[in-house]
């Protein structure tokens, strides 16, 4: 293998900034992962209680108006609500600014790949006004600190988190021989009973993968074994053992008594799962992939599954094969990236001041952000469902994507720059500092042919060079 | 910040010989394949190749057919279903004195009566067991016996077979990924969202840029040649100057309703075939209030074609949609249903034999149902699918047996189309 300082801030980083100096070597990238989480302190984004906390302003300001309905005080109790609203908006305008920001201004850039690509390994969002804004919270406190311990302490802390059982309906699954579904029948006459997303979803897309060795009879256990899992907007998780299905339930051949143990049996096939051979293929896969290219070198992917399976998931432990491997630093570059990393690398090679991007109202970062990386097929915290974003390079480059890609770097980066008051950088200076080692004759001259400095910055960060990692 | 205008460059890196002037005046020159794409030559269309005009919509998510055409009749049925009981007792509107209609989709009720609406209640993919979305769609819009056995979609490789396609000819519409339509022969995809403002300056050298990748090229060849060609409205009209060759309609309605009406502009002119998908049928967790609103998004996209098709071509359109499979028929513990097996296809348009259930109706009996949990499929969508597209472009049975859906049991004509 012959290391790459560029190609490291490129392919395994956020990109290549003028503002730092590219990785010296793998050891560095994975020594910075054990470092403190300097990104996190300068750009703090709170934690999920945060977003606990939002929800019950929000449910507290929806019921007391709900209770006004009719009376004098209606339209007071309105304006309350609608001013909870705009709070909980602002609050995710700036979480993502803070998110943007570590990705444009930090050393270490492998540590926010990280915590993006197990973001969406573990996609959960709010499907209620109360929770809409709380996956960035859920990021922090149940993905981050986890990116480089074992898999299953990462797989526990996301499954067990609220947003993940709201997320994915768990929160509402009832032992149907449960002392609850008994009650909700004798007092309400109502039948409460299983619900099997969150199981399948563990099974399918968090752990052995779709096509794993398990069956619905193995769902069907997991999800009776999930039963008691809960949580409320006070305390945040809860187990709840008179929900839980009582009597054992069996998961790819092996008991787990939950009525003896609760939250410790399913914590215990958490366990398993992660440590599971199929796991380890389906975990080396994904990763070869985000990192490398979609369809990955086949040594490369069993040489990550390998590790895995010898250090029983240690996750720093299954970079340091990947950054090992000489399928990992091929020198072209194959994936494209999707839009945020598309954005922030481009707000990273620009050298954005950061007073740019924290002076931006809400208004703005809707306007210059989140609305076009919609356009772009990436909606903020709001993908298609729990398997979180595609992979392939055809999904991200449309003619409608590209199309927007396009409007975004010829206008954008000259509206941000107005508003923190700074000049752009010259084209062939950013050509320099965007691009590196690759720029080339033909790209030197489109950065000189352009008709506006506008549209020479903009197409720079258009080229396919660029946009691929 | 202060403007500095410039007007030439004269950076040291320029490559000798090439200047911005010289450039444009020898830019068909640079590039063969530039100057041979859309981005520089316009496009003339050939006369279609056929006359009707076929929608495909998939419903992304799973549909509950048997929450949207209730099997009331069925004796098992008030025994499965406790919060999501239909039937005309419950709101539901009776349609053949056996099935009734979610409420979701009333607002279709004068196509119904016209014979414009049909169903085709219990089928299924062969995708059978494992019940995952991702798995169940790439199957739908593979079309093949098992998975992972092709790349392409079957609504290609349909245009694989037909001569005389052209890009325009089929269209898949929206920002989601429509892997029925991928494949070798020419599609054109765009969503009415996207839009773009660059000088010609700027398209030209964008071009030359992205020429060596073949990606890149692609989209923006595509990119610039639909924008061209994009609806406007008349502000729209007025400001293409301004905004360079991009200028777009400002988009008012809602985005599967806008959706819908490029679609029904593309049909009314050269287009024969548009797909898209209208997601939201993933219903665990209560029901009805999520059904609804996906109802409500079907049946506006369907009255949207209606109205902007106009009369003549709606008459010979089949909007046919699907979805990756069923739910459970019993409701679980949380007033939803779980990933199944039978669904049902939803039809409309004037070539559709509607104002019927279609399909074979296999009971709810628990020994009836597929692993005693799903509605059992009785019939193939890809057969249904495969007859109509018999009926509609006069598709060779046997390569639509070999090609377009490989190894599917044609069977007999189940007669969805009107003739």
């Amino acid at each position: 293998m012959r290391f790459d300082g560029e190609l490291a801030e490129i392919r395994f980083g956020c990109g290549l900034s003028p503002l730092h100096a590219p990785a010296a070597g793998p050891e560095r990238l994975l020594a910075d992962l054990q470092a403190p989480d300097h990104a996190a302190q300068t750009w703090s984004i709170p934690g999920f209680d945060a977003a606990l906390a939002d929800a019950r302003a929000y449910s507290a300001a929806r019921r007391a108006r709900k209770a006004a309905a009719g009376s004098p005080d209606f339209e007071m109790r309105d304006r309350d609500l609608k001013h909870q609203r705009a709070q909980m908006r602002d609050h995710q305008a700036d979480w993502f600014v803070r998110r943007l920001l570590r990705c444009v201004t930090t050393p270490h850039g492998f540590r926010e790949r990280l915590a993006l690509f197990w973001a969406d390994h573990f996609t959960a969002q709010g499907k209620i006004a109360a929770l809409r804004y709380a996956a960035t919270p859920y990021v922090e406190t149940s993905i981050r600190p986890h990116i480089a311990a074992r898999f299953e302490d990462l797989l526990i802390a996301a499954v067990t988190s609220p947003l993940m059982l709201h997320y994915l309906d768990q929160h509402r699954s009832t032992g149907p021989n449960s002392r609850r579904a008994k009650r909700v029948a004798q007092r309400q006459g109502r039948v409460v009973g299983l619900n099997e997303n969150l199981a399948r979803e563990v099974l399918e897309l968090h752990t052995l993968g779709v096509g794993g060795p398990y069956t619905q009879q193995d769902v069907r256990q997991l999800a009776e074994l999930f039963t008691g899992m809960i949580y409320d907007t006070t305390e945040g998780f809860k187990f709840a053992p008179g929900w839980a299905e009582p009597g054992a339930e069996t998961l790819l051949g092996k008991r787990y008594d939950a009525e003896v143990t609760g939250l410790a049996a399913i914590k215990q096939a958490l366990r398993d799962l992660a440590r599971h051979p199929a796991t380890a293929d389906h975990l080396a896969h994904k990763l070869a992939v985000h990192f490398t290219r979609d369809t990955p070198d086949p040594a490369l992917v069993a040489h990550l599954a390998a590790r895995y399976r010898a250090t029983s998931g240690d996750l720093t432990q299954v970079y340091a094969a990947l950054l090992e491997h000489p399928a990992a630093w091929q020198p072209d570059l194959e994936n494209v990236k999707p839009p945020f990393a598309y954005l922030a690398s481009a707000c990273r090679a620009l050298a954005l001041p950061a007073a740019a991007l924290t002076g931006l109202s809400r208004a703005q970062v809707n306007r210059f952000f989140l609305r076009p990386m919609q356009r772009m097929g990436q909606r903020w915290e709001v993908s298609n469902g729990p398997d979180g974003w595609p992979e392939g390079d055809a999904t991200w480059i449309t003619p409608q994507a590209l199309a927007e890609r396009l409007r975004w770097c010829m206008s954008v980066p000259t509206q941000v720059m107005v508003q923190g008051a700074g000049p752009l950088p010259a084209p062939l200076q950013l050509l320099r500092s965007a691009l590196g080692g690759r720029e080339t004759a033909q790209l030197r001259f489109v950065a000189t042919a352009a008709e506006t400095e506008r549209e020479a910055i903009g197409l720079i960060l258009a080229s396919p060079a660029f946009q691929r990692r | 910040m202060t403007k500095t205008p410039r007007h030439g460059f004269t950076g040291p890196s320029r490559p000798s010989g090439l200047t911005r002037r010289g450039f444009l005046a020898r830019s068909g020159l640079i590039g063969c394949s530039l100057a041979a794409s859309p981005l520089l030559t316009p496009v003339s269309f050939a006369a279609a190749p056929w006359d009707s005009r076929l929608v495909v919509i998939i419903l992304r998510g799973g549909m509950d057919a048997i929450d949207v055409v209730q099997p009331y009749g069925d004796p098992a049925y008030a025994g499965l279903r406790s919060s999501l009981r239909g039937g005309p007792q419950n709101g539901g509107l009776d349609l053949d004195g056996y099935f009734s209609l979610h409420p979701g989709l009333a607002p279709l009720m004068p196509l119904w009566r016209a014979e414009q609406l049909g169903f085709i209640h219990a089928v299924s993919t062969p995708y059978r067991d494992k019940r995952s979305h991702f798995d169940g769609q790439d199957l739908l819009e593979a079309g093949t016996p098992g998975l992972h056995q092709r790349r392409d979609g079957w609504l290609n490789r349909l245009l694989q077979i037909t001569p005389g396609v052209e890009a325009r000819t089929a269209f898949a519409i929206g920002q989601g990924e429509m892997k029925l339509l991928q494949g070798a022969a020419p599609v054109s995809d765009w969503s009415p969202d996207a839009e773009m403002a660059l000088s010609p300056q700027a398209e030209r050298l964008a071009g030359l840029m992205m020429e060596q990748d073949p990606l890149f090229h692609a989209a923006l060849a595509e990119a610039l040649d639909l924008a061209d060609s994009a609806p406007m409205d008349a502000d729209g009209a007025g400001s293409a100057e301004a905004t360079g060759s991009m200028g777009q309609a400002k988009a008012r309605s809602r985005p599967h309703q806008r959706i819908a009406s490029y679609a029904a502009q593309q049909l009314r002119g050269d287009s024969r075939i548009a797909a898209f998908s209208i997601n939201g049928w993933d219903t665990h967790n209560r029901q009805t209030g999520a059904l609804t609103r996906a109802l409500g998004r079907l049946s506006d996209t369907i009255l949207t074609l209606y109205r902007d098709l106009g009369p003549g071509i709606w008459d010979k359109t089949a909007v046919v949609a699907m979805t990756e499979f069923g739910r459970t028929v019993r409701e679980n513990g949380t007033s939803g249903t779980d990933h199944g097996t039978g669904g049902a296809m939803v039809l409309a348009g004037g070539a559709i034999r509607g104002g019927r259930v279609h399909g074979l109706w296999p009971g709810l009996e628990e020994a009836a149902l597929f692993d005693r949990r799903d509605l059992m499929p009785t019939g193939d969508v890809r057969a249904h699918m495969g007859w109509i597209m018999r009926g509609m472009i006069g598709t060779d049975a046997q390569q639509i047996a070999d090609v377009v859906f490989p190894g599917v049991e044609l069977g007999a004509d189940p007669g969805v189309l009107r003739r």
